[in-house]
């Protein structure tokens, strides 16, 4: 009863009440956001850099390296000679060692040259259908086949480099012969070929641009006798044997060859702390909203206390206890914070799916809303009531302390 | 039945009251007159075990309120005593019928809510039940705060210028209801007023 008259309160005031809880809704929205984003974001990068501890690529960012052939989400550092590549692939320190060679896309996804050992290393391994074994065969993604709705069988052209409004390759379609299991991962977002193919494609190209002023070029028409010779690849990504590859190979590397070696974990735990800053100052920014709010509820009922006093006087005549004032007042303080605590959590994962569909399109990296981090989330409900207890402990103690008598008497 | 003795008050230095003893049996009532400053609330909240005296005792049926603890003292007001004041009050976001029901919840646990209809009738209010409060009138309201004093049938039923707020018909009408009220449930009332009007009503008169 006193928790129904605590709730007829509060509505008895909508605009108090509603100003309270947008203000808590607000900051519980928002750190719930980030715990989900932070967490969220973590284990993607960090689910994408298992079987990976270096990557060998043309010099230049090593953070860009990392962010293009592990995430796929930046332009390519450069291209390396393959043959030199191949050398360190070798060497006895690596276990396993995938080329990766970017060229083209099709509708944004990324067309990647590889070896079919790329899906079973960072991958799950093939759903449906037949690896890529001739040039223009593809396996794609399955949040690529279930988007643009391509299936076994089916053909498409690709478009030069990144962007979706590339140059069109007209000459040679890529046929679909399998499906990728769902990883979770970006290889879920990628169309994989063997390398031959993205070669083949871009000789063809240079060749017919090139066709007016060298006349006596070679036209290879061939596409199994492709040479390998001086041909380019985009990156490697090492998994070695030992672990003394990870120590010594980027010294070795850039000291002997005109590639680097970036290792993932060190690249993106310098990203993370570059976000750090960011992701401390939003938090900061929700808990003074959080303050505030809490300074709102303790305003809306310390004000109402002048008028109130009349009201707790005379449940103190029909004998209720000083204690069941003081809970009535808690209640209500606590109402409010736990209404904009369920509001917060529901529109912070409303955020947080918002998000994930633009980062989806765009990073290749989907959030999922209905995951609970629920020691962080717990942390946060005690915050919440702690800032309710906080804010109602003045007004309930005025409450508990009322002189009914000379209340009454002053009316 | 509600007996005083030798009950003193004091605000402070300046403000000393020493009052004569009252007694009233069940059923019977009291009017108390007196002017302002005379110590009628004072008096009125002794009485109800809203203030503690300074010396002297109050028994209600041989229960002296005075030695209370303050929770037991809330719990037995609540039970044992109705408290009509010059002017009403309510929980503001609960109706007419809620706010009589919250008097039983709150001393018995139980919510009396056939009583309180049948006393809300019987004081002409059955059309008002799911008002808020602030909606009616003066009387109205004065009328709402007779049914929650009596909702639990007090030993005693106290009221502090009931009438002085109404205009004659009503404050007729309120004292009548007191009166007749208080026969009903065999409640001892006790009445403090300076309003001339009630002289007529109740004929067990004392003045300070």
């Amino acid at each position: 009863m006193i928790a129904r008259i605590a709730w007829k309160n509060i509505w008895f005031k909508p605009l108090n009440t509603l100003l309270s809880i947008i203000l808590l809704t607000a900051s519980v929205a928002i750190i719930t956001l980030l715990i989900l984003l932070e967490e969220q974001f973590e284990k993607q990068f960090d689910s994408n850099i298992d079987n990976i501890d270096l990557v060998l690529g043309a010099q230049g960012s090593p953070l860009q390296l990392i962010l293009s052939a592990v995430y796929q989400v930046d332009a390519p550092t450069g291209n390396i000679d393959y043959t030199e590549a191949k050398t360190w692939m070798k060497h006895r320190f690596v276990q396993t060692a995938i080329p990766l060679a970017f060229g083209d896309n099709y509708k944004g996804f990324r067309i990647v040259g590889t070896t079919p050992n790329y899906l079973t290393v960072y991958g799950k391994g093939i759903k449906e259908g037949m690896p890529f074994s001739k040039n223009f065969d593809v396996v794609i993604g399955s949040a690529i086949a279930a988007k643009m709705n391509l299936k076994i069988g089916d053909t498409f052209f690709g478009s030069h480099g990144d962007a979706a409004e590339g140059e069109l390759h007209e000459n040679h379609a890529y046929t679909v012969t399998g499906i990728a299991a769902t990883t979770g991962k970006v290889a879920d977002n990628l169309i994989l070929c063997n390398i031959q193919s993205v070669w083949a494609m871009h000789d063809e190209e240079g060749h017919e641009h090139a066709e007016g002023e060298a006349q006596n070029h070679e036209h290879e028409h061939d596409e199994e006798a492709i040479t390998e010779d001086g041909k380019e690849i985009t990156a490697v990504l090492i998994k070695f044997r030992s672990k003394m590859g990870i120590v010594m190979w980027p010294r070795l590397i850039a000291q002997n060859t005109k590639m680097q070696a970036a290792s993932p974990a060190i690249e993106i735990n310098r990203l993370f702390s570059l976000f750090g800053i960011g992701l401390q100052a939003l938090q900061y920014l929700s808990y003074g909203i959080m303050f505030i709010s809490g300074i709102s509820i303790f305003i809306a009922l310390y004000n109402t206390l002048k008028e109130r006093k009349y009201e707790f006087a005379l449940l103190r005549v029909n004998g209720a206890s000083r204690l069941q004032l003081l809970w009535l007042v808690l209640i209500e303080s606590m109402l409010l914070c736990i209404t904009g605590f369920i509001f917060g959590t529901v529109v912070g994962r409303i955020g947080l799916s918002l998000i994930s569909g633009s980062s989806e399109s765009e990073f290749k990296m989907s959030f999922n809303p209905l995951e609970f981090v629920w020691q962080k989330e717990g942390y946060l409900f005690g915050l919440t009531i702690f800032v309710g207890i906080l804010a109602a402990v003045i007004p309930a103690v005025k409450a508990y302390s009322l002189n009914i008598s000379k209340t009454l008497a002053n009316a | 039945m509600i007996v005083t003795k030798n009950l003193s008050f004091s605000y402070g230095k300046n403000a000393f009251f020493s009052f004569p003893d009252v007694a009233v049996s069940s059923g019977s009532s009291l009017l108390i007159t007196g002017g302002s400053g005379k110590g009628k609330t004072t008096l009125l909240h002794l009485l109800g075990g809203l203030l503690r005296p300074q010396e002297g005792e109050v028994f209600i049926d041989h229960t002296n309120i005075a030695s209370l603890s303050e929770k037991k003292l809330d719990h037995y007001r609540g039970q044992h005593i109705g408290l009509v004041l010059q002017q009403a009050y309510f929980v503001a976001s609960l109706n007419v019928l809620e706010n009589v029901v919250l008097a039983s919840w709150l001393t018995t646990g139980k919510k009396a809510k056939e009583k309180a209809l049948q006393l809300l009738q019987q004081l002409g209010l059955q059309d008002h039940l799911q008002k808020q409060p602030s909606q009616l009138s003066i009387g109205q309201q004065q009328r709402v705060s007779i049914a929650r004093a009596l909702i639990n049938e007090p030993k005693l039923l106290l009221a502090d210028e009931p009438t002085s707020s109404l205009d004659d018909e009503n404050a007729h009408r309120v004292a009548g209801m007191l009166a007749q009220l208080a026969k009903q449930y065999g409640t001892a009332l006790v009445i403090v007023t300076h309003d001339q009007r009630l002289k007529d009503t109740f004929l067990n008169q004392i003045s300070l």
